[in-house]
């Protein structure tokens, strides 16, 4: 197998690596490079920071180990290559009306990193995390393929699921599709006016998909004003989607400065009627809405951006009021920002969600907006909450035992799979992940 | 849709992705290549996109003896009968230097070979009066290059078969899409130096069903390379034979 020496990023762009990448096209290639060790698995590199990192070591692209193994219509179970994107599968899978059971904010994820990540959706309140459906998956450890699966190796599979790709190469899953009604999206918008108008929507609502555009440059009365969208899968007839665009070269940095985003968001704000409406829609433009434009990163410029996200209890919304209020004032935020109430649901010992509301704000990678997300870290950890490995690209000895409790046991197990640590990432390594905290 | 692909070379990511176009509009896919291990996953995966069959065969272009037998199984579907060639090799040029032997094969496996297991398709073609043949040679075949004009070679014979077979077939309503690619995101690319304005197997697959719909002659793919081409064939040879491109 050759390796292609190149300089790599996160989808923030702002941490980069520098070293040797492979690219199996077949499973007998990918277990031919395990055989002299373990090297980590990457996908479309989606996540934000450094998870898909390995600086001055090796990777293997799963990317083209992505087909579509065998689907039972009977029970829904889907296996599938890990390289296969979301996306795919729910455009091959729709209009025979069924949808895999959770999909994160982009279609370009991969199985494998939705997996590493234990995803969430739109509709975490009611269906839980992304590997809550997935019924097993085959890891290939330095021992050789071993099968996982909830029953038969919980410990294992908590320390998968989420697992940031430490356990070893996932090559394929099983996952519980979901049976939908039809290929098309019934979205319901409204116009929310404030923060306290937010929470009361986001606790009434009974939609099976749920998410909030948040302005995070509103301030004053306005702060915490946004965007409701309520969906369920609907069937009937609609236009194809339009064509995808791409961003073809870096915007210059003056692209989201803070008077062109307040512009841009009171705009997007006032799109939807204040009485609200109720629209049909393709269902990738509803789970995907920035998946049309390519290359959407680069218009945070040559410098990247960073995402923070957080997710703290139920109980401690005044605190995130106040981080809402803080971001607000900085004038730093860009247009994308997503306020969500989150269920319990999380399937592996360093998961995510938490039942609880969750922000995720992007920056551009500047000094101010750094510092701001590192007090916002600070302000997440003194909350009970907790911040989010896909997107995080800046914590520091942060108290992470603290955020994830359950570290200890995921310690315990990854390294019985990959003692000699060759698994670890550029992320591992920054929050010392994989060494006592 | 009442169409067959057979589609030799099936493993490469560059047929993957024609075929995965191809099996969504419910053709009927046979994968040809010597890994059938390989190939058995990949015709799961066109039967999941909605292929109306998906079968894989063995096809090897050093072999011609097997040639027969797939004709046979494509005799067995009715309808129109299409073929795509994705196959070819392209070992270093300095290791040809070293072992010549190596020609043989490179022949075989980019022009010999599939040419042979066309000329016995034809006839079947012409008996059901149409189907496509599409044909990937190489902007290598242009012109003839220091860095891997065996491989050049072995692409130009080919193309220049199958402007033949196009004369031949489109008498009986039947027609061939030359595809020559540029450099495309593929295993054998992965990782060279020297690559530039890299195509993903995805693009090049929307260009060639593009051009089976509007039954163009030859394409260049992305379609740049046409014009870099052009450039490169107009080069006059007393200058051309001392560049190093």
């Amino acid at each position: 197998m050759r390796w292609k020496t190149t300089d790599y990023t996160g989808w923030g762009r702002a941490l980069t690596a520098s070293g040797d990448i492979a690219r199996p096209e077949r499973r007998t290639a990918l277990e031919a490079i395990l055989k002299d060790g373990l090297v980590p698995a990457i996908g479309m590199r989606r996540s934000y920071g450094d998870a898909a990192l390995n600086d001055g070591g090796r990777v293997i692209d799963m990317t083209r180990l992505d087909r579509m193994l065998s689907f039972d219509t009977t029970t829904g179970i889907l296996d599938v290559e890990a390289g296969a994107r979301i996306g795919e599968i729910a455009a091959a899978f729709a209009p025979r009306g069924w949808l895999p059971s959770v999909m994160p904010g982009t279609g370009f994820a991969t199985v494998g990193g939705c997996i590493a990540q234990d995803v969430h959706g739109k509709n975490h309140h009611k269906a839980g995390s992304f590997c809550e459906h997935v019924v097993s998956l085959t890891l290939l450890t330095g021992t050789g393929p071993v099968e996982v699966s909830p029953e038969k190796t919980p410990e294992l599979f908590r320390a998968t699921a989420g697992g940031l790709g430490q356990t070893g190469v996932i090559v394929s899953a099983r996952l519980k599709l979901l049976a939908a009604k039809g290929d098309v999206m019934v979205v319901t918008e409204r116009r929310i006016a404030d923060w306290d108008e937010f929470l009361v929507r986001l606790d009434a609502s009974d939609a099976t998909y749920t998410v909030g555009w948040i302005d995070a440059t509103a301030t004053g009365v306005n702060l915490g004003r946004g965007i409701l969208e309520e969906g369920e899968t609907g069937s009937g007839l609609i236009t194809q989607r339009g064509k995808y665009r791409k961003v073809p070269f870096n915007a210059p940095h003056f692209a989201l400065s803070g008077p062109i985003v307040k512009a841009f968001n009171s705009a997007y704000y006032r799109r939807v009627p204040e009485t609200g409406r109720t629209v049909v829609r393709p269902i990738s433009d509803f789970f995907f809405p920035l998946d049309k434009i390519h290359d959407w990163n680069k218009l945070y410029g040559k410098a990247g951006f960073h995402q923070f996200q957080c997710v703290v209890p139920l109980g401690a919304a005044p605190a995130l009021r106040e981080m809402l209020e803080e971001i607000a004032g900085s004038g730093l935020a860009s247009p994308l920002a997503v306020l969500k109430r989150m269920g319990p649901g999380r399937a592996g010992y360093l998961s995510f969600p938490m039942e609880g509301y969750t922000l995720a704000v992007d920056f551009p990678n500047r000094a101010a907006a750094r510092n701001l997300v590192k007090r916002l870290e600070g302000r997440t950890a003194a909350a009970g909450g907790r911040i989010y490995f896909a997107k995080d690209s800046l914590a520091e000895g942060t108290d992470l035992g603290a955020m994830y409790p359950d570290l200890p046991d995921w310690q315990a197990e990854v390294a019985k799979l990959d003692p000699e640590t060759r698994l670890a990432t550029d992320l591992t390594r920054r929050l010392s992940l994989r060494s006592a905290q | 849709m009442n169409s067959t692909w057979i589609i030799l070379g099936a493993t490469s990511s560059m047929a993957r992705a024609f075929a995965r176009a191809v099996a969504a509009e419910g053709a009927a896919v046979l994968l040809a290549g010597r890994d059938i291990d390989d190939l058995m996953v990949m015709a799961n995966d066109c039967r999941l996109r909605g292929a109306r069959l998906a079968e894989p065969v063995t096809f090897d272009a050093r072999k011609p003896g097997g040639f027969a037998d797939l004709i046979e199984r494509m005799e067995k579907e009715e309808g129109e009968l299409n073929a795509a060639v994705f196959v070819g090799s392209m070992p270093e040029q300095s290791a040809i230097d070293e072992d010549p032997a190596l020609i043989d094969g490179v022949i075989a496996d980019s022009h010999t070979g599939p040419a042979r297991f066309l000329q016995m398709l034809a006839p079947l073609m012409e008996a059901r009066g149409g189907g496509t043949v599409v044909g990937v040679a190489s902007v290598a075949g242009d012109r003839g290059r220091l860095g891997n004009y065996v491989y050049g070679s072995a692409k130009a014979g080919f193309a220049t078969y199958l402007s033949g077979l196009r004369n031949r077939l489109t008498r009986a309503g039947g027609h061939v899409v030359t595809v020559k690619p540029g450099f495309v995101d593929t295993a054998m690319t992965w990782g060279l130096p020297g690559m530039f304005l890299v195509a993903s197997p995805d693009a090049v697959a929307k260009d060639i069903l593009n051009a089976v719909r509007k039954r163009k002659n030859t394409i260049y793919t992305p379609f740049f390379w046409r014009y870099i081409m052009l450039i490169i064939r107009h080069i006059p040879e007393p200058i051309f034979k001392k560049m190093k491109i």
